[in-house]
């Protein structure tokens, strides 16, 4: 078998929003991910029923220690499990790390726009992470399309810097005296366009499909955007 | 549901590496309906049925089927007049 079944365990869990949990684990001799990548993990139920979700890692390369962020999908198979079940010390099999087209090179100097949609927003997390932890100089934007303040994670490494920008944008609820009135992504967002510039955009296939439409539509160029869709929300989880 | 919804070959890098040692997400197709080069990850990936369905972004026609049984994998690529896999140069 090219890549093994491993089992991962629990060593700390923390709530990055009412729904949404981050979970730490610690693989043995994990040979370590670029950001972007994913990791697929598997449950089984004692009757031999098993389940398998893929989980994008949030963390930068840190050892033998990875990140993932679940969100809860309450009608979900796994999700429910992950968030609210899944306790400090458990074993759980993983595979990975999953994925050579949506990561992000840290070597690579050109300017990074990251646009996230929802949960969309956790490959992205692990490249600006990556991003502040080498000191990289590229000049990297992120914009994370949320619906409302409370969905918002991550919320305490979202602040600029001197090369990071980070735009937040409200598609059904924004805080009080919001600039920009809630709504979905629209090119004013996304510009101006550079061609230059490497394109990360992951989130649920709806909103993957309208940002990368108007990316194009600004200029960018198409052989630059690397995509990566996620399933309707509330289906798999 | 009205229509089947999509999400895209990044979900099948993991199945696939059950198989290969490498990673096919990365890999270029040529869909053989249509002619149009895609990266894996970029297919437009149906997983509703008992397997998945990976389908050209262009012509929409079947690039990739895939199944995954307790004993065997089944690989149909009739879709895809060939496969280019990234592959670190040798001697450097």
């Amino acid at each position: 078998m090219a890549l093994p079944w491993r089992v991962a365990r629990l060593v700390a869990r923390r709530d990055e929003s009412a729904t949404a949990r981050t979970l730490v684990l610690h693989v043995d001799d994990w040979p370590g991910h670029l950001p972007g990548q994913h990791v697929d993990l598997r449950l089984t139920a004692e009757d031999g029923y098993s389940a398998q979700r893929s989980y994008s890692i949030a963390s930068a390369a840190d050892g033998d220690s990875l990140e993932l962020t679940v969100q809860l999908l309450p009608t979900g198979e796994v999700s429910p499990f992950l968030v609210n079940d899944y306790a400090i010390g458990d074993p759980i099999e993983l595979r990975g790390p999953i994925g050579g087209w949506f990561v992000w090179a840290p070597t690579d100097p050109r300017p990074v726009l990251l646009v996230g949609g929802g949960s969309g927003v956790v490959p992205l997390m692990a490249m600006l992470r990556t991003h502040r932890d080498i000191a990289s100089r590229a000049p990297l934007r992120l914009v994370y399309s949320v619906r409302s303040p409370g969905d918002v994670v991550y919320v305490d490494e979202l602040k600029p810097t001197e090369e990071v920008d980070v735009t937040l944008l409200y598609t059904r609820a924004a805080p009080p005296e919001w600039p920009r009135p809630a709504g979905r992504v629209t090119p004013v967002d996304l510009g101006p366009s550079d061609p230059r510039v490497r394109v990360y955009v992951c989130g649920p296939t709806g909103f993957v499909e309208a940002a990368s439409r108007q990316l194009v539509a600004l200029g960018y160029d198409e052989r630059q955007i690397r995509t990566e869709r996620f399933g309707p929300s509330g289906s798999q989880g | 549901m009205t229509e089947a919804t999509y999400t895209d070959g990044n979900a099948m890098a993991g199945p696939l590496a059950e198989l290969f040692s490498v990673d096919v997400s990365a890999a270029a197709t040529t869909c053989a309906g249509c002619g149009r080069r895609s990266h894996v990850a970029q297919l437009h990936v149906y997983a509703s049925g008992p397997g998945a369905v990976a389908r050209c972004p262009g012509c929409q026609d079947p690039v990739l089927r895939y199944v995954r049984t307790p004993a065997a994998a089944i690989l149909d690529l009739r879709g895809t007049v060939s496969l280019v896999i990234p592959l670190a140069a040798s001697g450097t």
